[in-house]
């Protein structure tokens, strides 16, 4: 115990760190901070740290080339011991950083933290929170998968829509004339060396601030935040009632990290490693590319915006949003702090969450696509061609083959591209349902040139037999009276 | 006055060293940017594109659409898989062709063929194109991406060699005709 106490003593005579360190960790913080609302940002850091960790793990073994890469996951999860718990650290640990990274911010937003004087603290947030996503994306294209390979496809395809610059861009982005080695080599750059470098510059800004512009007093409703008198307060409010960050308030954050480190143990263990899908191959064709869980907003959101809108909608909006984040303190960085008196804030946050959630939801349902296989491998409900005569069920049968099936479900089996046409005709009258499969229209493809005659007329007359036992099919009312009622087929 | 003398004479030294490290900096940073960019500079000096083999005519009859694929002319050692790409082949009629490139005008996904329906539909976003590779439904502003092709020796050459994206279509750059708004 002596001998430690002496190397101590030792070292601190030449590095003079003990003072600054007992300093910083006793720093007086308002009683109030030491709550389980404070204890995000630590666990961010917690999972850099262990992100940091793994990702040197895995690059002991990850061939950062085109023609390896694959492989090389492969032996990690396969060939390695226990190389595939690393990775599932690594993509867990990833998951879990955006998330806590995510609900730091709300929780900062609704306390009002990115107030006098804290405004450059929540800028240098909102770049902390850029560069983890990317470190999100740039992580997701290492695992040189057909996913990461069609999404680079994705990325370039919406870099080329910048203005006049867009063609270089793509070339910049992908280094090169086509998604390549030279394309996962700077990815793998920027993944291990760039990002990460802004990042831990960043967090070092981030929590200088934090102790020397001390952290974000608990809001109460009725504090107004002046930059005349906000320091004056805080200081009385750190010194004369505050108490010190070790060990007061530090066990929280030490107890909320190891939580979440065994959180991330547990889905890997659970889980196991995010893929690698396929091969990066381009000839393999039979993929349906999708980005991992923190971009499926968006890969739901380029499904959804209309094509006129959708190249200004993407190039301007994610600039607007960044703006907005930056400019956030500037234009609110005085008044009321708590979320109890910012109804506005409180109901920004809960419409991003719910579009964001409902975007994320629809993605991984996917009903903007087609069911590619559904013509092929779901086949009709038998109830729909029950009784039917022989030319409705040769309509049936168009149905498939023409692939109708891959857009418009039956009893819910089949793509929901389209709409589900189990009633359709009580919407549609005969000539309707005729006009719409031969000339197409509302995002239909025309068949016209695709259906003879003959299965145009099958195909309609199984499309009839769709309506409810009790409802009648629709009919156009002013053809019955303009023609003899007897020409008109009562079905 | 000797004193501050030599105070004004070592901040012009400061001065002299901070400008010679200037433009060691700028004579640095030329061949940084050069090097940075040359993935641009070489496409705007060579170009990405060549003439190319798909194959003999007899691959492709008429009236089909089928799957052909080509090595990239511009590839590394190591660049694997990733260096084969994919592109649909409709043959016409005997001297007519259309080569479309496998990436969706919408995002660059890869679209599949249905002869059944004679479209082509995308799995990300949903986007179908009609067998000329017009535009039939979907996010996707124009048609499918064309390659320029000629008939040689009995063989189907394109021009290609660079990811068609919607900033940078194949077909404007060789001036092959649009096929569709």
């Amino acid at each position: 115990m002596r001998l430690i106490q002496k190397l101590g003593e030792w070292f601190d005579l030449r590095l003079q760190l003990g003072t600054p360190i007992r300093e910083t960790a006793e720093h007086r913080v308002p009683r109030e901070t030491a709550s389980w609302f404070y204890v995000f940002g630590s666990a961010a850091l917690t999972c850099f740290m262990l992100q940091v960790v793994t990702g040197i793990l895995l690059a002991l073994i990850y061939v950062p080339s085109a023609g390896e890469a694959w492989n090389s996951l492969q032996t990690l999860n396969h060939g390695v011991s226990l190389g595939w718990f690393i990775r599932a650290l690594h993509g867990w640990g990833s998951n879990f950083m955006v998330a806590i990274v995510l609900i730091h911010m709300v929780q900062v937003f609704l306390f009002g933290a990115y107030k006098f004087p804290r405004e450059l603290t929540w800028i240098v947030g909102v770049l902390l929170l850029l560069v983890t996503l990317g470190m999100a994306f740039t992580g997701q294209v290492l695992r040189f998968d057909q996913d990461a390979y069609w999404g680079l496809g994705i990325g370039a395809s919406i870099a080329s829509r910048v203005p006049v610059i867009g063609p270089w861009t793509v070339n910049l982005m992908l280094g090169g004339p086509i998604i390549a080695g030279t394309t996962l080599s700077r990815f793998f750059a920027l993944h291990v060396f760039v990002v990460p470098g802004l990042l831990i510059s960043f967090v070092g800004v981030h929590l200088l601030m934090v102790l020397k512009l001390g952290i974000n007093e608990w809001p109460m409703p009725g504090r107004i935040v002046r930059r005349t008198t906000y320091m004056q307060e805080y200081h009385e409010l750190t010194h004369k009632e505050g108490i010190p960050f070790v060990p007061e308030a530090v066990w929280k954050d030490i107890f909320f990290s190891g939580f979440i480190l065994l959180a991330i143990v547990v889905c890997a263990i659970h889980f196991g490693p995010f893929g690698p899908s396929g091969q990066p191959d381009p000839t393999i064709i039979q993929t349906a590319p999708r980005p991992d869980f923190f971009f499926l907003w968006l890969y739901a959101l380029l499904s959804f915006l209309p094509p006129a809108a959708e190249t200004p909608i993407l190039l301007i909006g994610p600039a607007i949003g960044i703006i907005v984040l930056l400019a956030l303190p500037f234009v609110a960085g005085e008044g009321e702090k708590s979320w109890k008196r910012r109804p506005i804030a409180v109901l920004t946050i809960l419409l991003v969450a719910v579009s964001l959630g409902t975007l994320t939801h629809l993605a991984e349902h996917t009903p903007w696509s087609p069911v590619m296989d559904a013509w092929s491998s779901e086949p009709i409900p038998a109830e729909f061609l029950k009784g039917r005569t022989a030319l409705e069920r040769h309509g049936a049968l168009v149905f498939q083959a023409k692939q109708c099936h891959n857009c418009h479900s039956l009893d819910n089996q089949g793509g929901q591209r389209g709409p589900a046409l189990d009633n359709v005709a009580i919407h549609l009258t005969e000539d309707q349902l005729i006009r719409q499969v031969i000339q197409g229209g509302g995002n239909m493809p025309a068949y016209g040139k695709n259906l003879s005659p003959a299965e145009t007329t099958a195909l309609v007359a199984f499309l009839e037999t769709l309506h409810p036992a009790n409802q009648k099919p629709a009919r156009n009312a002013s053809q019955a009276i303009a023609l003899d009622a007897s020409e008109v087929p009562s079905r | 006055m000797s004193a501050e003398n030599g105070v004004s004479r070592r901040a012009a030294l400061v001065k002299l060293g901070m400008f010679l490290n200037g433009i060691v900096g700028v004579l640095l940073a030329v061949p940084v940017v050069r090097y940075l960019i040359s993935p641009v500079t070489r496409q705007k000096k060579f170009g990405y594109e060549s003439w190319l083999s798909l194959g003999t005519l007899e691959q492709f009859p008429a009236g089909q659409t089928r799957l052909a694929t080509y090595r990239n002319p511009l590839v590394n050692d190591w660049d694997g898989e990733t260096g084969n790409i994919a592109c649909w082949v409709r043959r016409v009629d005997d001297q007519t062709f259309q080569v479309f490139a496998i990436n969706c005008a919408h995002l660059g996904c890869p679209v599949r063929w249905f002869p059944q329906s004679s479209l082509f539909m995308c799995p990300c976003h949903g986007g179908a194109y009609y067998q000329d590779g017009s535009r039939a439904s979907g996010p996707p502003e124009r048609g499918l991406f064309q390659y320029r092709y000629k008939i040689e020796d009995g063989k189907l050459l394109i021009k290609a060699g660079e990811m068609p994206t919607p900033g940078q279509p194949v077909a404007n750059k060789t001036g092959a005709k649009k096929t569709c708004a």
